[in-house]
């Protein structure tokens, strides 16, 4: 819709075009979030496109995999990366898990059009519950990299990024640059399941489950809770172990895309559903998919 | 800023936070619709550089140098790109507003993109057509209509009633080429804005409009002070007196939040909306109330308390209640004690958005007047995007005091309705915002508006108990219904009236008790959709015989077969309803026959795998009456144009995605013996022919078109008289009309000839029609559904319907109504819920939170036709449009019971829903 209250865009070409933003002035990337939604606060926005970021950049310097080839690479993907580029990126050699990119696209409420246009850190920024690059990004324990409104960097695990429903830790004037995921991560197995009060409707819960070469475990909930929350096991837990975790979560919530008591026992199915299907030992696979 | 627009250089400057849907719009390329306005529905797809976005989500500035591709640049009238001929061939569109950016998204998949269609379509709505079309169109396949073969083609020649021609409007819809309301250059044009309350109920103790006033480009900001102080009724109806005056344009008074305060009129719509945030208002919250049951409890706040029952038509305002009916056929006490089983229950439905594509919109002007030119007689002209331009005339003119002549009310081609555009909800600021500047002015709703402003589908909790003897034979028939009508009564009565009537009269019992009541509360308005209050009604008592047929342990279509009123019956509520309602056919048997067979038959969607699938099977019937009670009257006519080659019919019914346009075209192409390329229609315009009721109650076929066949019988006559002027020697009976002219035997004469003859006293026939006797159409709805009892989903795997139309006059249009009317249905029983938080604000105020159905989220609807011909609709046709959403959720519900066990009662059966009726909490 129009912003018309919006006078000034802003093209950004340094960081120090950023100075700009204020409680007035809001960052705009893809514009699907801001542009669908009255901001009448807003007197004007800065362009972070024109900044140049490369969407995606393979990273070769810290293989941490343990995978013992060396060659598997890690991932930086830009703030301003759109989905539709993430959803193309190619597999690089060690990563199984490369299908979780794709998977987490198809999570997203909109359609491939948005993916046109719509950004990785837009998407987390918005920080929505069901905001399905968060899920991705928290899943593959990526960390973030925020530009500080005075200059500074910080970075912190994406997990922590989005610390409720619609909230984040990025404060007025900070921008989100990139998000890094470990060639390790990348190297994991790593099953998906989404749920939703509907076929393709927006998520009533997304669970991600990572089995490290190392055998560690790190089952990751989103939607269904107003933050992503992260089970962590030295290794696949057994179903009553899972079971119990996934009930002690406190933070689900109701709202238009499901009630808290279903989001809850849903999770639980699908939990149980990615604990069997990482489980070499057990190879019934659910069909929630 | 320049950019390639459809191949065309355009060189302009958007404002900074300008999108490129309103861009491109103010280049006049009207083709890119708004459906919301937020990414969500994909009316307003559009390529750049050959990607496919949302334009309404896409910073305008950033087509700087870019190619811009719309659905008029893929093709043309005449020219069309093959998608779009596959969309008009296939029925692809109903209304059409979707179809623009269905068609642009559509044009960039590839073959191998088909296998993942549903994901790719997902962006884009369509609130019509359930999608089968749409899907046909985009793979160029025909997907059958039922299990049995081909709907037989009954008309003699296509173009003819009984065959599928095609929506006159195709070829321009599905390039974008045919205007909406909006769809139009104004010159001089201003906006309109409405401030709306952020209070559930207040008294507005002052309001401040001195800093909106003095904003730069604001031309007028209109208070309750600037309102006719005349009450009316936003609900639109042929008996004005048929809803309760409660509603003033602008009152000091809200009753619920999102109601209309002050509306702001201004150069642009940003100056406007800036002028409502500097309006102050300084209100007096009132006790408000929320619950139906607590709105009748004694001391509870009166919504409406200050009203006189009598002046205003409520049943008592003392009591918050709206309109209530009593009555009793036979004695329930003692088909109760008579019966050897009984069941008894209570339903639940929700609130449900029409979400027609298009937004209730209305563009006002003055031009000056013509058959009236006394004193400054000019003449008020209304553009708008509504179902009833006639019935918006009258009341329009009593508000505002205004001369018949005075006003002219028409409509364009109009984007959905399914009942929501039966009300004034635009027209009326419109008209005072005009008359108060004398400029043009717009108001265009957005999708929250739509949302939180426009009436939704009346909540009802359905209570029934029903008593059987030991065959099956019903006893008892006992209804209780609680509308909750929200703040103002538009519809109120209606919708209970006839939410228990047909649902009721279906069945014969001897015994039968209604008690139900339609109340005020400071909710969002409840108004007319589709079904009319039938659907509601029908969910509670469709469920008790599925209940019942259990108890009593024989087949539910059985149970139906046992208790339907048959052809000789008397159709029954509280009493023996008026003469005026006959089984002019009577196919029920058939439709029953045709879904338990076809459920039979079954098809060959497999049980998903794992013991956790519960596998159901469901039916439930519905009848209704081809034609609103008490009159419901059309004029028509049908010209010969001056070189005789072209008839003009002029009819007062809308086109709303209904189809009637195309039934008209196909009845006076069939009574003329013409093709129906010669037949231009003229509609929805108070200035274009007497009179016309309005496109509510199914009644654009089985009374407009009544009027167009008799118009047309009427010019064949005048045409053969007019032949045997010219050759005495031949009997005006003796004359056969063919295209071009007419033939007796070896002499013929041309149209063109006859039209020369006549000169300027055009050769014409009127027709009309007044709904004084009515039929009755029936509907079954059968499922076989699986339920994952762990997550509460459930999976269509069959959906049957069988429809008594009568004789069908468009099979693959008729199909299209009912696979769409089978779409929605399953909308509102599975998805959609108009949420509030309990204190009258809407939660689901954007199109993301309220989900409507998907081309994923829907099942292909086998579609058997029963064949019955009708005495009283043309051609024995009967009306289509409202009934076949009606038997879809009980039959739905009924399917889920025979699945897990447990009837859901409560709509919408969502997973979240159904999950808690297999988990409940122990206690």
């Amino acid at each position: 819709m129009d912003l018309n209250t919006v006078l000034t865009i802003t093209s950004a070409r340094h960081r120090d075009d950023l100075a700009q933003l204020g409680a007035g002035v809001a960052p705009l990337a893809g514009g699907s979030d801001l542009f669908a939604d009255p901001q009448a606060h807003l007197t004007g926005l800065v362009d972070l496109q024109t900044l140049g970021w490369p969407a995606l950049t393979l990273t070769t310097d810290a293989d941490t995999s343990g995978t013992g080839s060396g060659l598997t690479p890690g991932l930086t993907i830009a703030a301003t990366c759109t989905i539709a580029e993430l959803s193309r990126l190619p597999a690089a050699p060690g990563w199984t898990a490369h299908p979780l990119l794709f998977q987490c696209c198809t999570a997203l409420y909109g359609s491939f059009k948005i993916w046109n246009v719509a950004t990785v850190g837009g998407n987390l920024c918005a920080s929505l519950p069901a905001g399905p690059m968060t899920s991705l990004a928290a899943a593959l324990d990526a960390e973030v990299l925020i530009w500080r409104r005075d200059g500074s960097d910080e970075r912190m695990p994406a997990s922590a990024f989005v610390t409720g429903n619609t909230t984040n830790a990025l404060r007025t004037g900070d921008v989100l640059r990139s998000i890094d995921v470990p060639a390790s991560s990348l190297a994991a197995r790593t099953a998906y399941r989404k749920i939703a009060l509907s076929p393709l409707g927006r998520s009533g819960a997304v669970l991600i489950g990572r089995l490290d070469t190392d055998s560690r475990f790190v089952l990751t909930v989103t939607a269904g809770t107003v933050r992503p929350v992260q089970l962590r096991y030295d290794s696949l837990p057994d179903a009553g172990t899972l079971a119990g975790d996934i009930a002690a979560i406190d933070c689900w919530f109701t709202d238009a895309h499901g009630a808290a008591d279903w989001r809850r026992a849903v999770s639980g199915v699908l939990a149980e559903e990615i604990r069997a299907e990482l489980d070499a030992t057990d190879l019934e696979e659910g069909d929630l998919s | 800023m320049r950019l390639q627009l459809n191949g065309e250089p355009v060189d302009a400057s958007p404002a900074p936070g300008q999108c490129l849907r309103s861009f491109l719009r103010d280049q006049e390329h009207f083709e890119v619709k708004k459906g919301c306005d937020t990414g969500d529905c994909g009316a307003c797809s559009v390529l750049v550089d050959g990607a496919p976005v949302h334009s309404c989500i896409y910073p305008a500035f950033r087509a700087e140098g870019t190619q811009v591709t719309t659905v008029a640049g893929l093709g043309m009238p005449g020219d069309l790109a093959p998608i779009q001929r596959r969309f008009v061939d296939a029925a692809g569109f109903q209304c059409g507003f979707c179809t623009a950016g269905m068609i642009v998204t559509a044009s960039t998949l590839t073959e191998t993109d088909l296998d993942d269609l549903p994901r790719l379509l997902k962006g884009n709505l369509c609130r019509c057509t359930g999608y089968r079309a749409i899907e046909d169109a985009i793979r160029g396949t025909h997907t059958p209509v039922n299990g049995l073969g081909p709907v037989i083609q009954t008309g003699p020649r296509h173009g003819t009633v009984g065959t599928s021609l095609a929506a006159p409007a195709g070829e321009r819809v599905v390039s974008g080429q045919e205007p909406y309301t909006l769809d139009v250059t104004v010159p001089g044009l201003l906006h309109l804005s409405v401030l709306q309350s952020t209070e559930a109920h207040a008294r507005i103790r002052s309001i401040r409009t001195s800093a909106a006033a003095a904003l730069p480009g604001v031309h007028a900001v209109l208070t309750h002070g600037d309102s006719p102080a005349t009450l009316f009724s936003t609900a639109r109806h042929e008996d004005r007196l048929d809803d309760p005056d409660d509603t003033l344009v602008l009152d000091s008074v809200v009753r619920f939040r999102g109601q209309r305060v002050a509306a702001v009129v201004a150069d642009t719509l940003a100056i406007a909306e800036a002028a409502c945030r500097l309006i102050e208002i300084d209100y007096e919250p009132l006790p408000a109330v929320f619950d139906p049951h607590a709105a009748l409890l004694p001391g509870a706040p009166l919504v409406h308390g200050e009203k006189d029952a009598g002046a205003s038509r409520v049943a008592d305002p003392a009591r918050n209640l709206v309109a209530e009916l009593h009555g009793e056929y036979g004695d329930i006490a003692a088909g109760l004690a008579e019966a050897t089983h009984i069941v008894s229950g209570t339903w639940q439905t929700q609130r449900v958005a029409h979400t027609h594509l298009e937004t209730h919109a209305t563009i006002g002007w003055l031009e000056p007047g013509t058959a009236d030119a006394s004193a400054g007689g000019e003449r008020l002209i209304l553009r708008t995007s509504s179902q009833v331009p006639f019935l918006v005339h009258r009341e329009i003119c009593r508000l505002f005091d205004l001369a018949p002549e005075r006003l002219r009310v028409f409509t364009a081609r109009v984007g959905g309705g399914f009942g929501g555009k039966q009300e004034i909800l635009t027209e009326d600021i419109v008209a005072l915002a005009v008359l108060k500047t004398g400029r043009p002015v717009q108001y265009e709703f957005s999708r929250s508006d739509e949302f939180t402003l426009s009436p939704a589908r009346h909540p009802m909790q359905i209570q029934v108990t029903l008593g059987a003897d030991d065959s099956g034979r019903l006893t008892a028939l006992k209804l209780g219904v609680l509308a909750d009508t929200g703040a103002y009564g538009n519809h109120a009565p209606g919708v209970m009236f006839h939410g228990s009537s047909e649902s009721v009269s279906l069945y014969r019992v001897t015994n039968k008790r209604v008690d139900a009541r339609s109340v005020y509360t400071n909710n969002l308005p409840s108004g007319a959709f589709r079904g009319y209050g039938l659907g509601q009604v029908i969910f509670g008592i469709e469920s008790a015989l599925d209940e019942l047929a259990r108890t009593v342990g024989i087949n539910p279509f059985d149970l139906r077969r046992r208790n339907s009123v048959g052809p000789t019956d008397p159709l029954v509520v509280t009493h023996v309803e008026g003469e005026d309602l006959i089984f002019g056919s009577y196919g029920l048997d058939q439709c029953l026959d045709l879904a338990k067979s076809a459920l039979a038959r079954g098809n060959d969607v497999p049980v998903p795998p794992g013991a956790h699938w519960k596998v159901g099977e469901g039916m439930a019937s519905a009848m209704i009456a081809t034609t609103p009670p008490r009159g419901h009257y059309a004029q028509a006519s049908v010209t010969l144009d001056s070189s005789g080659t072209t008839y003009t019919v002029r009819v007062g019914t809308a086109e709303f995605g209904n189809g009637t346009t195309t039934v008209h075209a196909q009845l006076a192409a069939t009574a003329l013996n013409t093709t129906p390329d010669r037949i231009e229609i003229v509609q929805s315009d108070t200035d274009a022919i007497g009179y016309d009721t309005g496109a509510f109650g199914s009644a654009g076929v089985v009374i407009a078109g009544k009027a167009v066949l008799a118009a047309a019988n009427d010019l064949a006559d005048t045409l053969r008289s007019a032949a045997t002027e010219t050759h005495p020697e031949v009997r005006a009976a003796a004359w056969t009309l063919e295209p071009g002219g007419l033939r007796s035997g070896e002499t013929f004469v041309t149209l063109a000839a006859l039209a020369e003859r006549a000169g300027s006293s055009a050769l014409r026939g009127v027709g009309s029609e007044d709904g004084a006797r009515r039929s009755v159409a029936f509907n079954v709805q059968a499922f076989r559904v699986a339920v994952d009892t762990r997550t509460g989903e459930v999976r269509i795997l069959q959906s049957i319907q069988a429809a008594d139309a009568g004789v069908v006059m468009n099979p693959e249009q008729c199909r299209g109504q009912i696979e769409g009317g089978v779409a929605q249905a399953i909308g509102t029983a599975l998805y959609e819920e108009v949420i509030l938080d309990g204190a009258g604000t809407v939660t689901t105020s954007v199109l993301r939170n309220y989900h409507i159905p998907l081309l994923a989220d829907l099942p292909v609807t086998e579609v058997y036709f029963a064949e019955t011909h009708d005495v009283l609709g043309p051609f024995g046709a009967k009306s289509m449009s409202e009934s076949p959403y009606n038997p879809v959720a009980p039959a739905l519900a009924n399917a889920v019971r025979d699945a897990i066990g447990i009837r859901p009662t409560e709509l919408p059966m969502s997973r979240d829903r159904i999950w808690r009726l297999l988990h409940p909490v122990r206690t």
